[in-house]
């Protein structure tokens, strides 16, 4: 087990977001949480993810109580994320970008006089995020003139770029134009394999990547886990297909 | 390189002002590179940090100060001695001050810095016994390197010795300061000024990162205060009250704090042009309060935005 959540609640005022969610993600799993609107699924990520403290429950990181440790920490434990609305340094270039990810990753972030062009392990970790995620030609661009599934990319490159050992993935494809979407998924499971990532979780409404990728799928429905199976079962369980797949993927 | 190249020849024109140009122009740039010192300082903060303080006339204040009292009551005349002493105890004011401020961000960060500001204005002005309240306290002249020059005439001191080391303290802190921006830690204060949320999750600490920011621009500020010092010969409370923070912010604005050298562009062309403008009119605020306004509408990225346009950086120089 690398990832558990136990009695995971979350009240927004009286409105309970998350009801009591339990999950458990072990190493070489690909995870998906599919859902509809306002099921809890960012809400989820955001406390799995140290930025939102949950209500009530417990999660636990590597064996480590971390519940509302906040981003900083989990990152530097080896838990890294993506955002649904793209996240980028608007006035960083690409190759800025991941380089802010290594110096964060190898802990250089207080060298105040140190130069940063001649830290060669963060140029070369940099540069190689660069190349697995095939933003070569664009290193020197800054990010905010960049296509919108290149600020996609970026935004999953720079959290691969800390070399986590668990990624959770909030829409990785949303936004982004279908052709796009199996290209960044392709390129997502290359650099985790290259990485040595050892789970993923993402959240995702596109059910065709959703069964395409992932080892196990979380159905979540008014805050709770209406389902958690492979995604065969998941396929053939009527309340999932009624409130979350709906017919079409039910079809199949 | 182009831009190297205008940096070494704006610093040789600098360098050849006292020989060429009128005292009463290179009297101007005493307070040019004190200021510059503080700009450079005070842009950390603002243009990579992306915190903009209302209040950095209190560390200008906190290192005029220093140098006053040592020179006056410690019976130290030593510059050097005087500059570490105002970057100590601007670094030291600045770590509660910096504790409780960036811990907000945009307006409550300004309110706070300003408040803090006019405290410390309030005491120099009200503790008459220590600070000589609105007269202010005596800045005697310092010695440079060890060299009493006490009997130098003033204005050959000021626009010979003092002119030199004051650019040699500026060029000093320049570089230092290029250091820190070119370096993780100056990638750090970029991505927390661009999103700080972002920052966070890739385990980027955004109020420890802001608040080493707050420390160093305080010194700089300190030591610039210092500076400011020798060529009026006394320090007095309007040095630390709140026009003078926004004078700072003026400056910072005019220049474009999204360029290095934009601040002391800022502080240059502030200089001359305020002394310009009072020479023909009396109403000087209402026209800098104007230029202000086109600053801010027409050019957001001030006078360096508008002959540069950020460029690709390659890797050697990134």
């Amino acid at each position: 087990m690398i990832l558990q959540a136990d009695g995971l609640r979350k009240f927004y005022g009286e409105f309970c977001a998350l009801d009591g969610v339990s999950l458990r993600v072990d190493a070489g799993e690909f995870v998906s949480i599919i859902g509809p609107n306002g099921a809890g699924k960012s809400t989820l990520i955001n406390i799995l993810t140290g930025i939102t403290r949950p209500s009530a429950g417990s999660v636990r990181f590597k064996d480590r109580e971390v519940g509302g440790i906040g981003p900083v920490r989990l990152a530097r434990l080896g838990m890294a994320r993506s955002f649904q609305l793209v996240q980028i340094f608007p006035d960083l270039t690409v190759l800025e970008t991941l380089q802010a990810a290594g110096v964060a990753r190898l802990g250089r972030g207080g060298r105040l006089f140190a130069s940063l062009a001649g830290d060669r392990e963060v140029q070369e970790a940099a540069l190689e995020v660069v190349e697995l995620f095939g933003l070569g030609d664009k290193r020197h661009t800054l990010a905010r003139q960049l296509p919108q599934g290149d600020k996609k990319l970026l935004d999953v490159a720079s959290a691969f770029a800390l070399r986590p050992e668990i990624i959770l993935l909030d829409e990785p494809t949303s936004g982004v134009s279908t052709a796009d979407k199996t290209a960044i998924m392709e390129t997502l499971v290359t650099a985790s394999r290259r990485i040595g990532l050892r789970a993923i979780i993402q959240v995702e409404h596109d059910m065709d990547i959703v069964f395409a990728y992932s080892d196990r799928i979380i159905a979540l429905h008014e805050g709770k886990v209406l389902a958690d199976a492979a995604p065969a079962a998941i396929q053939a369980d009527q309340r999932v297909i009624d409130t979350v797949i709906g017919r079409r993927a039910g079809a199949r | 390189m182009k831009g190297g190249l205008v940096v070494v020849v704006a610093t040789g024109a600098v360098a050849a002002a006292p020989l060429v140009a009128s005292t009463y122009h290179v009297l101007l740039m005493l307070p040019f590179m004190a200021y510059a010192v503080v700009l450079l300082g005070l842009n950390l903060l603002f243009g990579y940090a992306g915190l903009v303080s209302f209040g950095h006339a209190l560390f200008i204040g906190i290192g005029a100060y220093t140098g006053a009292f040592l020179t006056t009551h410690g019976r130290v005349r030593s510059l050097e001695v005087i500059l570490v002493c105002a970057a100590v105890l601007g670094g030291l004011v600045a770590v509660p001050v910096a504790a409780l401020c960036v811990r907000y961000v945009k307006i409550y960060f300004g309110m706070l810095t300003l408040a803090f500001g006019m405290v410390f204005y309030t005491f120099v002005l009200k503790f008459y016994r220590l600070t000589g309240g609105d007269e202010g306290t005596p800045f005697l002249r310092p010695s440079l390197l060890g060299r009493s020059l006490d009997a130098m005439p003033k204005i050959d001191y000021l626009v010979g010795p003092y002119y030199y080391y004051a650019l040699a303290v500026l060029i000093l802190a320049t570089l230092g300061m290029w250091r820190i921006v070119h370096s993780p830690f100056g990638l750090c204060l970029k991505t927390i000024r661009d999103n700080p949320v972002k920052a966070e999750t890739l385990g980027i600490g955004v109020t420890r990162y802001r608040f080493y920011a707050f420390i160093i621009s305080a010194i700089y500020a300190a030591v610039g205060g210092a500076l400011l010092g020798p060529p009026t010969g006394n320090v007095d409370p309007t040095l630390a009250y709140w026009t003078h923070s926004g004078n700072l912010v003026f400056m910072t604005l005019l220049g474009g704090f999204a360029s290095f050298f934009g601040p002391v562009v800022g502080a240059f062309v502030f200089i001359y042009l305020q002394n310009w403008v009072m020479s023909i009119v009396p109403y000087w605020r209402l026209i800098f309060g104007a230029m202000l306004a086109i600053i801010v509408i027409f050019a957001p990225q001030g006078l360096m935005g508008l002959v540069t346009r950020r460029r690709p950086v390659p890797p050697s120089r990134a």
